[in-house]
């Protein structure tokens, strides 16, 4: 216990100003911003309105980015602590929408809905009530559901050669997608959209929806939520130590089985949330959304730097805006492209992440 | 430790000798040829296999199912995936690579016979050509998507070629203008070899031609896997940094095999589009990288006899037992076995046995005996170092 006490101040990262971070991101967006209005003028049929748009569409960025933000802080985490790419993980949210679907909705498939919500719900404090509800029901459920499968599939290789639990992991995810496909059927599920897409606010002239503010609310405040877990809490701190030499930890007195089992558990609880806000935002929910949605996030993760918080949060809405700005030119059929087209260059030119160290290659 | 198998397998080889003389000698003189000949045993085995097979389609139990020639087609298709199987072997289970995309290289050999071959472009190239030529475009792709991503962690290698295996068939799909999007390129050529025009219908001319690619195909994947690079996937397999420190480059040994790879895929693209007369982007989905890992993994990694079998049998489980299985309970009165659509499970029971496989036996059920040390061997040492480091530390409460 004491000895896990001593080792306080575990850092990988090289120290930043408190102020580096936020003022990164408001540069991102900015930039966004300007970028897309330059481009959106240059086209006679949107040039009128272009920066009205180029608002709409930040807008749209980074909704569909903390999304994406809060799945890659799984992928991140767990690849931070034990090395697996949890291919697992885009289907958790994918279930976690479906448990949405599930809790509020009218159901999919041949399970039916508890709260057969269908549509918007313009009583402000129901409304909240409701999206709460469904949060601290899902997240629970996709929380436990990572934790299970690390249970079950992941922790017999704990130690093994990297090969067979990363298969196992493509296993697992494949597993995942068949039982929604069985049990939900194939196919756009209806999820309800109960947050009114009618209401608006008007920002510089350009009208945005109010449920882009609420998902980036929600998602800023789960992360503000982790970052501050994992910084300021015990076993916060075990999950660092852990990360950074798991045998040392073991030596120190962490139950790094525990903290392992808890990364997960977390990870999986904030893809459920993914999950909730996608089915608010789009409306419909798949069986095979975890795929792309996964692949995405994860591009994030390694974008941001794996392993890093912070990161996986900046590639996120990166990421976001990459997809956004293929959508903007009018190119939807090329923004997965493009999202695969950018891993691959910061693979080759900057393996190690926006944010993250260049750390030295583990055969 | 190396020697040990291979030791006992002999010493037990000799303990459970038969009880006939004659018979013992026999088996002692095959054992002999085949240790000496091993690429004739392949070409006699391929033969001999092929044959029965091809006539034993004709009689029961194959004939109860389905006619012969619908028999020989499913097995010129298994072939498609026997070759698939062995080239992703290479990646995967000689160089220990994870190549979740592999289904590209295969798409990258059925476009080019598409666009070599087909009323579409207007040309008409003789098939040979095009089948060294789908396999040489496979290589290079391989080898353009390996050379970025191949200095990188493995795991990494993993999720790139996930990505580029998503987004060949959307390229694929999207540029409609040189490839027809959604409705794909029909009409396809069938093979013409030296004048000889593949007919549609009676499958045994494809039957013969798949025979003859996977015996090659085999002979030199075995060839490979003795070769001096053979061994310098084994070392990079069992510890890169080792094999780097003793004068092994990992860079282009990795692309080789990931070039060789391809190449297979490229054969087996060329042979599924010339079979089948039409392509589109929908064949090349990312479940059919899947369906390949899990043959691989089924039949014993490392083991291009393994593999070749496991892909063989699970093909034919997939595309007749499922199909079979649904006929057979539609035809009983049993309302559950009634409603149940097999094929519907068959990604499902694939995830399942994938994972079941991993876990409890991750060397395959036609393992190769080094493979199956390595797998078994990591988790003991692992465990053992942790033991002797913190010999309690499991116990001790955060």
């Amino acid at each position: 216990m004491t000895a896990a006490a001593a080792t306080t101040t575990v850092s990988t990262v090289r120290h930043r100003p408190a102020w580096a971070i936020p003022a990164i991101a408001v540069g991102l967006v900015v930039a966004y911003f300007l970028v897309l209005t330059f481009v959106l003028s240059l086209n006679p049929q949107t040039s009128a309105a272009a920066p009205q748009i180029a608002i709409q569409q930040v807008a749209n960025a980074l909704s569909i980015g903390a999304i994406y933000a809060l799945i890659a802080l799984g992928y991140t985490m767990v690849y931070g602590i034990i090395e697996l790419i949890n291919f697992a993980h885009g289907d958790v949210f994918m279930m976690g929408a479906f448990f949405a679907v599930l809790f509020a909705g009218v159901g999919a498939g041949s399970v039916p809905g508890l709260l057969h919500l269908n549509g918007p719900v313009e009583n402000v404090p129901l409304l909240v009530l409701y999206i709460a509800a469904t949060l601290a029901v899902v997240m629970p459920i996709t929380g436990l559901l990572n934790l299970t499968i690390e249970r079950v599939f992941y922790r017999p290789f704990r130690g093994a050669s990297r090969l067979a639990p990363l298969i196992t992991a493509v296993g697992v995810s494949f597993i995942l997608q068949n039982v929604a496909l069985v049990v939900f059927g194939s196919g756009d599920r209806n999820s309800p959209q109960i947050f009114p897409l009618s209401w608006r606010v008007d920002v510089f002239g350009a009208s945005v929806p109010v449920l882009n503010f609420v998902i980036l609310f929600i998602a800023l405040a789960l992360m503000f939520v982790l970052q501050t877990f994992v910084r300021r809490t015990r076993l916060g701190r075990a999950m660092r130590a852990t990360a950074l030499d798991q045998q040392a930890s073991k030596l120190m007195g962490v139950d790094v089985n525990q903290t392992i089992a808890l990364t997960f558990a977390i990870g999986g609880a904030l893809a459920g949330a993914a999950g909730v806000v996608w089915g608010y935002n789009f409306g419909f929910v798949r069986q095979d959304l975890g795929f792309n949605a996964g692949l995405k996030s994860f591009t994030s993760a390694v974008l941001g730097g794996i392993g890093n918080i912070t990161g996986a949060v900046l590639g996120g809405f990166v990421i976001g805006f990459i997809e956004n700005f293929a959508a903007s030119l009018g190119l939807t059929r090329w923004a997965e492209f493009s999202v695969f087209m950018a891993l691959t260059l910061v693979l080759i030119f900057r393996p190690a992440g926006i944010l993250g160290q260049q750390v030295g290659e583990r055969a | 430790m190396s020697a040990t198998p291979s030791v006992e397998a002999e010493k037990t080889g000799k303990v459970e000798a038969p009880n006939s003389p004659r018979l013992g000698e026999w088996r002692t003189r095959i054992r002999a040829f085949t240790q000496a000949h091993r690429s004739w045993t392949i070409v006699i085995g391929m033969a001999i296999g092929s044959v029965v097979l091809f006539f034993w389609a004709a009689f029961p139990p194959f004939s109860f199912v389905q006619g012969q020639n619908t028999w020989i087609s499913g097995f010129v298709n298994a072939g498609v995936f026997i070759l698939l199987a062995l080239g992703l072997n290479i990646v995967v289970g000689f160089a220990g690579l994870l190549d979740l995309g592999y289904a590209a290289f295969f798409a990258f050999g059925a476009y080019l016979y598409a666009f070599g071959a087909s009323p579409f472009t207007h040309l008409h190239l003789p098939f040979l050509l095009l089948l060294v030529g789908g396999a040489v475009v496979a290589a290079v792709f391989g080898i353009a998507l390996g050379a970025p991503t191949l200095r990188l962690r493995g795991d990494y290698l993993a999720i790139v070629t996930l990505g580029f295996g998503e987004i060949v068939p959307i390229v694929f799909l999207n540029a409609e203008k040189y490839t027809q999007g959604t409705n794909g390129i029909g009409g396809v050529d069938r093979p013409n070899i030296f004048g000889y025009e593949f007919p549609g219908i009676d499958q045994t001319a494809y039957y013969v031609l798949m025979t003859i690619v996977v015996t090659i195909v085999l002979i030199l994947v075995y060839r490979l896997l003795d070769s001096r690079i053979g061994r310098a996937w084994a070392a990079i397999r069992e510890d890169e940094l080792a094999a780097a420190a003793n004068g092994i480059n990992t860079v282009t040994t990795k692309l080789a095999a990931f070039a060789l790879g391809a190449t297979t895929a490229g054969f087996a693209g060329v042979l599924n589009a010339s079979k089948l007369t039409i392509v589109d982007p929908t064949q090349f989905q990312f479940q059919v990288s899947f369906v390949v890992l899990a043959m691989i993994v089924l039949g014993g990694m490392g083991n291009p006899f393994g593999v070749a079998v496991g892909a063989f049998v699970l093909y034919n489980i997939q595309n007749v037992l499922l199909k079979q299985l649904n006929a057979v309970t539609d035809n009983l009165n049993i309302p559950i076995l009634q409603d149940i659509d097999f094929v519907k499970f068959q990604f499902l029971l694939f995830g399942i046995a994938l994972v079941l496989m991993m876990m409890f036996r991750p060397e395959g059920l036609i393992p190769s005996q080094r493979r199956r040390q390595e797998l078994h061997s990591a988790e003991a040492d692992s465990e053992a170092d942790l033991e002797a480091l913190a010999p309690d530390a499991g116990e001790v409460a955060l």
